[in-house]
């Protein structure tokens, strides 16, 4: 099991494409991907789904601890929190 | 946020006529500037601009439902309509299957907030499968409305 810590910090949060980029990462692993969201309004998610990730509404400045459960379970946490930190490639 | 606050009644299409995903865009596109939402002039822009996101990266996510969605300089305020298709269509679905409802969105450009509550609550009904069969179901525009306001109260 491994845990990361991230902060949403692209402009315009967590919408749809940065999503489905998540969880196209996610579903590269066998391990399972759950997502917390902090903050305010807390609430989860299974990292390898798009709607549920929509759900998430994470706007700039959310906080999301990322969970992964396997065999693989670090390096997913290691390259979904870089795609996160990276701003999913939105911007400078 | 609830669903009635951004979702234009008058605009609903409860059987959309066109048989291939870019017509339909084009078909709620001009139900949401009829409606009143979005000037005439500007319905070829952001017809194209849904259309470019599609083919970034499909919204149908699964479960017979897309969600198209775009942010446009000409939009001044959020709106949404939904259409719905008894055939189904081609919408280059995650899962490879017909889209029966489309929940098609206009935000603003400069308030990505509202943007993610607006899919919030969207997602947050599609994903209940009694939402999506009743809106499969729903064969007229005052049946949808009813759908969204009974969703809205939390039923």
């Amino acid at each position: 099991m491994a845990h990361r810590e991230v902060i949403i910090c692209n402009k315009l949060g967590l919408h749809a494409r940065p999503a489905m980029q998540f969880v196209d990462i996610a579903n590269q692993f066998q391990s399972e991907v759950k997502v917390h969201k902090g903050g305010p309004e807390p609430e989860d998610a299974d990292g390898k789904s798009v709607m549920q990730m929509i759900i998430l509404a994470a706007v700039e400045g959310t906080p999301l601890q990322i969970d992964a459960t396997g065999e693989d379970a670090e390096a997913a946490v290691k390259k979904l929190a870089e795609l996160v930190e990276g701003k999913f490639g939105e911007e400078e | 946020m609830k669903l009635r606050e951004f979702i234009i009644s008058e605009a609903i299409v409860a059987n959309v006529k066109a048989t291939d995903r870019d017509g339909a865009i084009r078909e709620l596109v001009t139900s949401l500037s009829t409606a009143g939402s979005l000037p005439a002039d500007a319905v070829d822009e952001v017809v194209a601009a849904l259309i470019k996101r599609e083919q970034n990266g499909s919204t149908g996510f699964g479960k017979g439902v897309a969600v198209p969605h775009a942010k446009h300089p000409k939009v001044k305020q959020m709106a949404g309509t939904v259409g719905r298709s008894e055939a189904g269509i081609d919408f280059a679905a995650l899962d490879h299957q017909p889209v029966y409802s489309i929940v098609l969105l206009l935000s603003p450009e400069n308030q990505p907030q509202q943007h993610l509550q607006a899919m919030n609550i969207v997602f947050s009904n599609l994903q209940k499968d009694m939402f999506r069969k009743f809106l499969r179901q729903s064969t007229t525009r005052e049946a949808i409305v009813d759908l969204f306001d009974e969703a809205d109260q939390g039923k």
